[in-house]
């Protein structure tokens, strides 16, 4: 190891492999059996459970802890699968806090919910150790779906598809299917090549062809698919980074933190992967959140987030920004980027303090700056190339009901449609819920 | 501290806490480790004739029922009498006398029926100045089959003769223990009276089956692919124990006998509530045999406090219940509750409408905001809301004051009448 947190600039090699790996090691390991046991007892069975209603995809949530604690954990796994066929990484990344585990009525008696999440990869990390498939596709329906994109919602919409005896054709513009599960989380929230094993478990249902490396508009586009299914859903999720508009941005080490991400996911060493020794994220969300921590885990001496509102209003949840500052990340809220300076690579990135004004955030004339040799921008991302004839809301693409685009056959849902909270776990309910009804319009017409 | 001195049958102890004849008094070892944990007294387990020993057999004999979290609710067991040498367990006894002699002791005791059997165990066991001695009626395992334990106690006549054959026998008090597997326990408790005995102790473990193994097919537990009916025992039965106890303690024929309380005995409060029940001192087993013999400690604690809280002495409580215990025909039928759902204390976990909607009276509105609240005019005060509610005290039952309207019947709430006169009662009609 020639390099250290301190080494100036962007290198590779500031921890040692035996460092490396403990850092990125499984974020929370999963519960034992009697740990699960000792867990599911704690649950009330509520009527009409509120953890229910949290959940995007309603999983019931009672039903399969009861199941687990009569030890039927695989039943337990079949339960949460027929709402969400991605259940095992949703109990991994789903901001539970937020959701189920933040409704639970334990939560409001004593404030320590019952350990939803922890409880479903237990239950699903079971069914799926086994390597068995719990569904059986209906018999060829002899109608052809078209699904662009491999990530949460087109894999939970092809998934159903498939069920009901479509033929599913997959189209994914990346080398690997599972899109943000596979590119865009914390290598330690899905480690040991989770969502490959979770997407080859999926295709276990059969029909599902997968095409990668097209993508929409480059390699084909909307029409044609039209033309060659019977329907078309678009789950292609966001392509595009939004870009800060200031000057500098256009200076070396200045990146879309999705990019970053996506290269800790894909590494094959982490030791050779390089990372600056002063990181700053600029944005307040999960994306933000899950660069800073992974530059502090490759070894930057420092990882600080800056968000241009508060702490309360930062979309990352309140468990995401506790596991930042407990990995030694610093947060600075109400600040704004106005110039990024340096010459050739960033160098220092300035801020100004934000305040909330009538009209909105106004911008103080107090500015700072960070000392800086890695920026990522966590600002939000935007569709890529939108296809024609698709109206769209805001600048997603719009959607009524379950996912019905302005296009005749032509469905949406994950990011790339309007409306949801851009969680994978609300990407899974949308994919579902527009084969559902692609499935009713097929065989209703 | 209140005083919880006993004498119970004479036989005084520093607490009403004694550990029951099982495999926690097997020895002096454990015997005198219970001691030093501060209970009260203990009665020895069974001792058989002399001979050759009893055997057990060598596979598990427990079996169980648990709670959430796995807590032991009900233990049962395929346990014979003292499998050690009657010579060994009586030198222990006289041994562990000798050296605490503020504590009781007495011992459990199961013979063939033949009163020469009775005479020459009861003739030893007075060699060790034991304080007593009881007579296990009860055991409903194994011995049974041998003519001994439940096999005598499910017959009031044989009760009678050994009961007597001991007084006879003996200068040391007889504690006659009951078994709980008959139908009516008077009758037993009323022949161990006839009989002499200074008391009674029940109940006895309760026949049963814990659970079946879904794989073996047979039942647990299970010994080389066959299991047998034990003797169930622990927090599950204080229930029937309870109503047997105050059973006999209301019982005009048995009123004066003194009870020793046995059954699922876990807490200081379960200790009470035999008391009050009519019980004297109480038996302790599954609970040591659970959490160890520590637990004396808070039931001593415990008890003390409730009576400070109380300003009572312990004789006080003895029995204090016993006169509200009556038939279901004289509970008065104009008593009218309603319950109330505190919304300060509601977590909104819908169990009390789940209950009410599915099973019961329809009594309980829930709002789009899971508000849950009484329907009055539907709630017959059944009291499963509170049951199953897991915020103890979130849903009370509130009286209706007399001339108070009851939304239900639309009636105000009258004075006190029973079932003896109401005039669906055919055998009122009858009379008149």
């Amino acid at each position: 190891m020639t390099n250290t947190p301190l080494t100036p600039g962007v290198v590779a090699g500031r921890l040692d492999t035996g460092q490396l790996a403990a850092n990125f090691a499984d974020m929370a390991p999963p519960l034992g059996v009697h740990e699960a046991r000792v867990a599911a007892d704690r649950c009330y069975f509520c009527y009409d459970a509120p953890c229910v209603t949290a959940c995007p995809t309603a999983i019931d949530i009672p039903l399969f802890i009861r199941q687990i604690s009569t030890g039927t954990t695989e039943a337990a796994a079949r339960t949460i699968f027929a709402q969400n066929i991605l259940g095992g990484t949703c109990a991994r990344v789903c901001p539970t806090e937020n959701l189920c585990e933040g409704s639970c009525v334990r939560e409001t008696a004593e404030g320590k919910p019952v350990e939803i999440g922890a409880l479903q990869r237990f239950a699903t990390d079971t069914l799926m150790a086994a390597n068995t498939h719990p569904f059986t596709r209906a018999p060829a329906s002899g109608r052809k779906v078209a699904v662009v994109g491999a990530g949460p919602a087109g894999l939970a919409a092809a998934h159903r598809l498939a069920m009901f005896g479509h033929t599913v054709a997959l189209y994914d513009a990346k080398p690997k299917a599972g899109g943000l599960n596979e590119y865009g989380l914390a290598a330690y929230k899905v480690p040991d090549g989770f969502a490959q094993s979770e997407v080859a478990w999926l295709m276990q249902i059969g029909g599902i062809s997968v095409v990668h490396g097209w993508a929409l508009g480059r390699d084909g586009n909307l029409d044609d698919l039209r033309a060659a299914h019977d329907a078309v859903f678009l789950g292609m999720g966001l392509a595009g980074v939004n870009a800060l508009g200031i000057a500098g941005e256009q200076l070396d080490q200045v990146l879309p933190a999705t990019d970053f991400i996506r290269e800790v996911r894909q590494a094959s060493d982490l030791a050779r992967l390089p990372v600056g020794r002063d990181v700053v994220v600029i944005g307040g969300g999960m994306t933000a959140v899950d660069a800073a921590v992974q530059a502090k885990l490759l070894g930057a001496e420092t990882a600080t987030i800056v968000y241009r509102r508060d702490l309360a209003q930062m979309p990352a949840s309140r468990h995401e920004q506790d596991h930042a500052t407990a990995s030694g990340v610093k947060i600075i809220t109400n600040a704004t980027p106005v110039a990024i300076h340096g010459a050739g690579a960033v160098r220092e990135v300035e801020f100004a303090y934000t305040t909330p004004g009538a009209k909105g955030l106004e911008v103080t004339s107090q500015t700072f700056r960070l000392k800086t040799d890695q920026l990522f921008t966590a600002i939000g991302q935007a569709l890529g190339e939108t296809p024609s004839g698709l109206t769209l809301d805001g600048r997603k693409i719009a959607v009524t009901g379950p996912g019905r685009t302005s296009l005749p056959n032509v469905w949406a849902g994950g990011d790339c449609a309007a409306g949801g909270d851009d969680l994978t776990v609300t990407a899974v309910a949308e994919g579902r819920d527009a084969a559902m009804d692609i499935h009713a319009s097929l065989m209703g017409a | 501290m209140a005083d919880l001195s006993t004498s119970f049958v004479g036989i005084k102890s520093p607490n009403p806490f004694w550990l029951a004849s099982a495999p926690p008094t097997d020895k002096a070892y454990n015997v005198v480790r219970a001691y030093k944990a501060g209970w009260g007294g203990v009665v020895w387990k069974t001792l058989g004739e002399d001979g050759p020993p009893v055997v057990n057999v060598n596979g598990p004999r427990y079996g169980a029922v648990w709670g959430a979290d796995r807590r032991l609710l009900g233990l049962n067991n395929i346990e014979l009498i003292t499998d050690r040498p009657l010579e060994v367990n009586l030198r222990e006894i006289k041994q562990v006398k000798r050296d605490w002699k503020d504590r009781a002791l007495v011992v459990s005791l199961m013979v063939p029926c033949t009163e020469d059997a009775w005479k020459a165990i009861l003739k030893r066991v007075e060699e060790t100045e034991a304080d007593g001695i009881e007579l296990n009626f009860g055991c409903p395992h194994g011995m049974a089959e041998r003519g001994m334990g439940s096999a005598v106690g499910q017959v009031p006549e044989y009760i009678e003769m050994v009961t007597r054959w001991c007084k006879e026998n003996t200068r040391m008090p007889v504690i006659v223990k009951l078994t709980p597997n008959i139908a009516d326990i008077r009758k037993p408790a009323e022949a161990a009276l006839r009989g002499g005995a200074d008391a009674v102790s029940l109940i006895n473990t309760i026949n049963s089956i814990t659970s079946v193994d879904l794989d073996l097919f047979a039942p647990e537990p299970t010994l080389d692919g066959k299991g047998t009916h034990g003797g169930y025992c622990g927090p599950a039965v204080k229930p029937i124990s309870l109503n047997m106890v105050a059973e006999i303690a209301r019982n005009p024929e048995t009123r004066n006998l003194p009870i020793s309380g046995i059954g699922g005995v876990t807490t200081w409060r379960d200790a009470a509530e035999f008391m009050a029940l009519g019980a004297g001192n109480v038996q302790v087993c599954t609970a040591v045999m659970t959490y160890g013999f520590k637990i004396v400690e808070e039931m001593i604690s415990g008890l003390s406090q409730y009576l400070d809280g109380k300003n009572m002495a312990l004789p006080d409580l003895v029995r204090r219940a016993v006169p509200n215990v009556t038939d279901w025909q004289y509970l008065n039928l104009n008593y009218v509750t309603k319950a109330v759902i505190n919304q300060d204390d509601c977590i909104k976990c819908g169990r009390c409408y789940a209950a009410c909607e599915d099973t019961s009276h329809q009594a309980i509105d829930m709002s789009a905001e899971r508000v849950f609240t009484i329907k009055e005019e539907e709630c017959v005060a059944c009291n499963l809301c509170v049951d199953v509610c897991p915020v103890e005290n979130c849903i009370t039952m509130r009286e209706l004051a007399p001339g108070e309207v009851d939304k239900r019947t639309g009636k105000p709430v009258a004075p006190y009448a029973n079932w003896t006169t109401h005039p669906n009662n055919p055998s009122v009609s009858a009379a008149e």
